[in-house]
């Protein structure tokens, strides 16, 4: 059966095919509908772990155990799980332990474009790189037999274009793999100094054989046609360079990307009269190549920012020049904006009338800091709100400047990495105000449950966390909880907080405005043009629902959520509620 | 790749452009075409321009599309079927949707909208303009307008022969199968 899949549903298929039965993420565009497709599958154990640290450490456990294993995450949350990744390349696995890196070259949603093949070389474990929807799913049953075999690890990295475009895939028999027996084995699995330098000796080892693997696997194959013309390439972008050059050029197309097949690549190299390399973002693979000895043209032609597409291609390496189609004027932008009735604008709206740092965070909520709102001044990483404005007050204290710091983060963002900042905060004697924006859900990546929630992955129901009662076991006596769409309370709690000189929280608690499952406000707001002065108090709050035509304000009411924010803006009462 | 169609749907978040990319995949797969589709998610979807990408033929690579390839773009919102036009081929067609969504630095004064989007694309190649929202507010739906527009674009590419029932059937929930198909002939009639 051949059907029309994405990377991300094609890589859950092969989890089902490989016999894979643990499987952990924390979502992160481009990864998170990996595991909202694998979650369906029965023989499948599923689960959103609270970061990916927490996620690649149940898969290790797994493997540990005898199970087949995998763990999902975007690149920047391999940053996060890079602490187990590095040790478990030297203890190696007992049942197959797959990591699957999103990276998302041209940054379409994350604040890097960070390479992560790197990682690979890095901490040692044997990479996969597919380039389209069946290679997706071929390589996850390849990565699990690889793992097996040679004790490692083994990275799957892909990339936006791979996750999210469809394409046929040919579906096959599942292997039923079960559990490994599991034995003690002390010498393996614990990394004590005196076992991890023999494990480390023994990894060097298992890397010579992996790359012996590399050289002979059809994974790593040649298409010979023309030898003026020879590319190396990998992922996505050999199916831009076939895009380009068609049948035109000799290709060493390589699926295993780690420890890259030198033999292969030399013979290669040799026998073309000019070489390209042909890859996204960092000279991964050239550098290698020059290592060996032999020139090639890549990153001096072809740009390491952003993502490729074959017109970048063609433009860089042939210096085609194509005559478009060119709009007479530039239109105006259209940045991505918070949701009507998204309960963070009350938040946001109240912290743009202070004069106060906002450091903020990953989440929808890092749209509090676009116009009109402009209310943020940084956002790092997941977790870096509460830690970082802890030291931007802790410098201005240390060195007498005055100001309030307000750290906003969101209550997935929070369980992820807030948690321990929160800790600095009331061990360290801080003196912030840190406000979690809980809206009940993970937001951005499109409703996954967290541990706030009162479900898992797999639809159950289990313990909600209750985060006022985690701020104060933390330390944080202080704790409001407040209703971010009712304008006079959050304003109050901003209020209070800019003069306090302790730390504390104020959760902002209501649910984000495309929960389907929670309560949602009835009707819609509209103008009632005889009471409006036309004053446009209502449109500071850039509720994209609400527009100026004519001069008039105008509520469109298909997209109005009657949120009723705009209705405590109006002095003269002019915005009415209908429609309930 | 010359036999290999490029169709380019774009948008804004919350029209319906995914789900009209689905179901002519599906048509397309259907019909024993190699298809691959390319999808936004994330941070973009959140009120900005949204894209989907479609290409089909014999062999499909890349699975997005380079400027001056697009063979269609249909657009469900004027300003966007400008910003998108370097994509379009010079012999390309641009099926337009005749309204207009403001984005927030419009909403806030810092620009305007662009008036004569219309008149400039017609002057610039073959457009197809259509007030989708009014056809489907006629049919009964006004949420079906995504499938209007699609009806205009298997006109204008030449599929009407694919097995357009099927797809609907396979991509769209049961209660809206009817109402679909009937967006979908009405779109086609209207770009005839």
């Amino acid at each position: 059966m051949k059907k029309l899949l994405s990377g991300n549903e094609a890589i859950a298929r092969g989890a089902y095919e490989a016999g894979i039965t643990v499987a952990a993420a924390y979502p992160g565009t481009p990864s998170t509908e990996i595991l909202e497709n694998i979650g369906p599958y029965e023989g499948i154990y599923a689960e959103w772990a609270p970061n990916e640290k927490v996620a690649l450490e149940v898969a290790v456990g797994a493997s540990i155990s005898g199970a087949r294993a995998l763990a999902a995450m975007k690149h920047v949350g391999v940053n996060v799980a890079a602490d187990p990744l590095f040790t478990v390349a030297y203890t190696g696995v007992n049942g197959g332990l797959v990591l699957v890196s999103a990276d998302d070259p041209g940054l379409h949603s994350s604040q890097n474009e960070q390479d992560n093949r790197y990682y690979a070389k890095a901490a040692k474990v044997a990479m996969l790189e597919p380039s389209d929807s069946q290679e997706a799913k071929d390589f996850v049953l390849e990565a699990i037999r690889l793992s097996e075999e040679f004790d490692v690890p083994v990275l799957l990295r892909v990339t936006t274009r791979i996750c999210h475009s469809k394409g046929l895939v040919e579906f096959g028999e599942k292997e039923e793999a079960g559990i490994k027996p599991y034995e003690r084995n002390m010498g393996k699995y614990i990394a004590t100094p005196a076992n991890a330098r023999k494990l480390h000796v023994s990894l060097e080892e298992r890397l010579e054989k992996l790359e012996e693997r590399s050289n002979s696997t059809p994974l790593n194959f040649i298409e010979w046609n023309d030898k003026k013309v020879g590319i190396i390439t990998s992922g996505i972008s050999y199916q831009y360079a076939k895009e380009v050059f068609g049948d035109s050029v000799s290709y060493l197309k390589l699926g295993m990307t780690f420890p890259l097949p030198r033999k292969m690549m030399a013979e290669f190299a040799k026998q073309v009269e000019t070489l390209y390399v042909i890859e996204e973002n960092e000279p991964y693979i050239e550098e290698a190549v020059k290592v060996l000895g032999f020139d090639c043209i890549g990153k001096d032609k072809i740009p390491g920012v952003f993502e490729l597409n074959p017109d970048i291609i063609e433009r860089s390496l042939l210096g085609t020049e194509k005559e478009l189609l060119k709009p007479d004027r530039q239109m105006p932008g259209r940045p991505p904006v918070l949701c009507p009735g998204c309960p963070h604008r009350g938040l946001f709206f109240a912290l743009s009338k202070k004069d106060a740092v906002v450091t903020s965070d990953i989440g929808c909520y890092t749209l509090g800091a676009a116009p009109p709102l402009n209310a943020a001044d940084t956002c790092i990483c997941m977790g870096a709100s509460i830690s970082a404005g802890h030291g931007f007050k802790k410098a201005m204290e240390r060195n007498g400047r005055d100001g309030k710091v307000f750290a906003v983060i969101g209550d997935s963002t929070f369980f992820h990495s807030g948690l321990t900042g929160l800790m600095d905060v009331a061990y360290n004697k801080g003196n912030i105000t840190v406000i979690i924006a809980d809206n009940r859900i993970t937001g951005m990546t499109g409703h996954q449950d967290n541990p706030g929630t009162g479900k898992t992955l797999k639809g159950e129901d289990t313990v909600a966390l209750d985060i006022p009662k985690i701020c104060k076991a933390l330390g944080i006596e202080d704790v409001k909880v407040v209703n971010p769409l009712n304008l006079k309370e959050m304003r109050a709690a901003v209020n209070e907080a800019m003069k306090k000189e302790e730390p504390n929280v104020i959760v902002t608690q209501w649910p984000c405005a495309l929960i389907k499952t929670e309560p949602q406000p009835k009707g819609y707001c509209q103008v009632n043009q005889d009471k409006c002065t036309q004053c446009y108090a209502c449109m500071q709050i850039g509720c994209p629902a609400i527009s100026k035509q004519d001069g008039k304000v105008i509520i469109d009411d298909t997209m109005c959520n009657g949120c009723e924010l705009c209705t405590q803006l109006c002095a003269f009462k002019a915005i009415e509620k209908v429609g309930e | 790749m010359a036999d290999v169609k490029n169709i380019l749907f774009v948008g804004v978040g919350g029209q319906g452009i995914i789900l009209t990319s689905k179901v002519l995949s599906t048509a397309l797969v259907n019909a024993g075409y190699d298809v691959k589709m390319s999808e936004v998610h994330g941070m973009a979807q959140r009120g900005g321009s949204v894209t989907t990408q479609v290409r089909y033929g014999d062999k499909v690579y890349s699975p997005i599309i380079g400027k001056g390839q697009a063979d269609i773009i249909v657009s469900f919102e004027r300003m966007e079927a400008m910003r998108m036009l370097e994509y379009l081929k010079k012999d390309g067609v641009m099926v337009v949707n005749d309204h207009a969504i403001p984005s927030m630095p419009i909403l806030t004064g810092a620009a305007e909208y662009p008036e004569g989007i219309i008149e400039e694309l017609k002057g610039k190649v073959k457009t197809i303009v259509f007030k989708a929202a009014d056809v489907a507010r006629d049919l009964g739906n006004p949420r079906t307008q995504n499938i209007v527009l699609l009806g205009a674009l298997v006109k204008a590419i030449g599929l009407e022969s694919l097995d357009w029932d099927k797809a609907i059937e396979q991509e769209v929930k049961p209660q809206f199968v009817d109402i679909n198909k009937k967006a979908l002939q009405k779109g086609m009639e209207l770009a005839g």
